[in-house]
């Protein structure tokens, strides 16, 4: 399941579940709906648009990630009401100068060869956030 | 049938770096310590509860529940090794009190061990972020100093505090903390940091911004170990038995599942107050407490969480001095995991070790008048808690 998530991220296309007891929109999908635990799901594609709800500028680094420090982690509210974790596709320092929190995104995929412990064995994609404003 | 359950002996290594030992070695260590101040006979003890995280990161160990029931010759005895990420201990030390409160067993023992330490950065790192969602958080290079970062910042907006202002606020956990742990013999950095300034927090090295290095609790080696059994049983070998009276754990998932309930640590909360209702006490009957403060914001969301301050008002109260030793209600008088250190699958039952010391007037370096303790140890971005209530009175 969270291959398909990625494979369709790659694609342009975010990728949720929508409950149909509930309204509640699951991104990234898991087996249940996050509001109500319902198995009653639908599968969509979200908007991809959102806004910065927190962020760090990230100095130290797990192994497998040292080469790429330092980078911004943020966590992003679609507009659907999700919440999804990713990286800000600005520096570290303009991150720690300015306050993005409200910054309107948009997400896309971005490739990194994946890491010993991670699950999927071929490789990592982790969601990206570009300012639009 | 329900019975009271009480603490016998505790023990803890020296916290810090432990390069020379197994992971069963360092935690015979702190066994022996428990053991021998609990005057009872090996072959009382009936099952072993043994909290690890990454033994299988950090020494390529795991299935140590054998392991260590043959290092402190108990070899025989149903051993379990309990994994709650910083919690793992606490989840094992209610596992062991619920089992003898309902009856399976007369008298257990409690502890856990890590090595983190000497892992190394790199690897302690990436060891404590498979805590985290392992596909969809890990993935952007997310950790725990990047977790509690982004709190912070949660938390600033959330109660409106500039966030200069709140590293400033925060940055006096750091300062309390690190004088405690460095009074405490057996914390990592004894004699080390007693006179830090909030200068000193704000102006070394950025971790994950906003929180810098002495924002973050140290990677560190160490073991923990408790022997609790029926209150019948205590009292008649030892002088102090330390009753438990409530227990509470509780649940999440990822980070970004939870959104704004991270703020209020809404599963410590349910945790927390099952324990309370359990021990029939509010928060005002806690005289000290012994809180999960892995970063400088994270203790005082825990005192919130807690039911000692209200929501927004935790960073005041640290700056107000209502959580130092001499304050309204004592938060981590033994360094917490900031002075004293971090093992994480020892953490809660080293806790448990300062909690039961304090209460028997039996820590050297700090006196405190208190009758009942609450512990509270998280795992994961609030994916494990647990809350342990300790007192002096049986009931
Ligand atoms: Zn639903």
């Amino acid at each position: 399941m969270f291959k398909d998530f990625f494979s369709a991220l790659m694609e342009g296309k975010l990728i949720g579940v929508k409950c149909k007891d509930c309204e509640e929109i699951t991104c990234p999908p898991k087996s249940t709906c996050n509001n109500c635990g319902s198995r009653n799901l639908e599968r969509i594609e979200l908007s991809g648009k959102g806004k910065v709800v927190s962020y760090t500028a990230t100095y130290v680094a797990p192994l497998g990630y040292d080469g790429e420090v330092p980078y911004v982690v943020a966590i992003v509210e679609l507009d659907e009401g999700a919440w999804i974790v990713g990286r800000l596709d600005v520096d570290a320092e303009k991150a720690d100068k300015e306050d993005l929190i409200g910054k309107r995104v948009e997400v896309y995929g971005k490739e990194f060869p994946t890491e010993q412990f991670y699950p999927d064995k071929q490789r990592r994609v982790v969601p990206m956030f570009r300012i639009v404003e | 049938m329900e019975r009271d359950v009480a603490v016998l002996g505790v023990g803890q290594t020296k916290f810090g770096s432990h390069p020379d030992k197994t992971l069963p070695e360092l935690f015979a260590e702190a066994f022996f310590e428990a053991f021998d101040s609990s005057n009872i006979e090996l072959r009382d003890i009936e099952a072993i509860y043994f909290g690890n995280f990454v033994g299988e990161i950090t020494d390529g160990a795991a299935n140590l529940g054998g392991f260590i029931a043959d290092e402190i010759g108990l070899r025989g005895i149903p051993a379990y090794r309990f994994e709650g990420a910083c919690a793992s201990s606490s989840v094992a030390f209610r596992d062991a009190y619920l089992a003898v409160k309902h009856g399976i067993y007369d008298c257990v023992l409690v502890g856990g061990a890590e090595k983190l330490y000497s892992a190394g950065t790199p690897i302690g790192t990436r060891a404590l972020a498979t805590a985290l969602d392992s596909a969809y958080e890990v993935n952007s290079g997310l950790t725990f100093p990047g977790v509690f970062a982004l709190i912070a910042r949660l938390y600033a907006k959330t109660y409106d505090i500039p966030l200069e202002k709140l590293r400033e606020k925060i940055a006096h956990v750091s300062v309390k903390n690190h004088k405690y742990g460095a009074m405490n013999p057996k914390a990592q950095f004894y004699n080390k940091f007693g006179d830090l300034k909030v200068e000193d927090v704000l102006n070394s090295r950025m971790i994950c911004s906003p929180l810098t290095l002495f924002d973050c609790c140290p990677m560190t080696d160490g073991a923990s170990a408790v022997i609790i059994a029926t209150a019948d049983f205590a009292k008649d070998r030892i002088d102090e038995p330390i009753y438990v009276r409530g227990a509470g754990q509780s649940s999440a998932g990822s980070l970004f599942r939870q959104k704004w309930d991270v703020v209020k640590a809404l599963p410590r909360k349910r945790s927390a107050e099952m324990a309370y209702r359990e021990a029939g006490m509010t928060p005002k009957d806690i005289d000290v407490a012994f809180v999960h403060d892995c970063f400088t914001i994270a203790e005082v969301i825990a005192t919130e969480a807690m039911g000692f301050f209200e929501y927004g008002k935790g960073a005041d109260a640290v700056e107000e001095g209502l959580t130092w030793a001499d304050g309204e209600i004592p938060v981590n008088p033994d360094g917490g995991l900031i002075g004293k250190g971090h093992p994480v699958g020892a953490t809660g039952t080293a806790q448990i070790y300062s909690a039961v010391k304090l209460l028997r007037g039996e820590l050297d370096f700090i006196k405190i008048d208190a009758e009942t303790a609450i512990t509270d140890t998280l795992g994961g971005d609030f994916g494990t808690l647990v809350n342990v209530i300790l007192s002096v009175h049986r009931r």
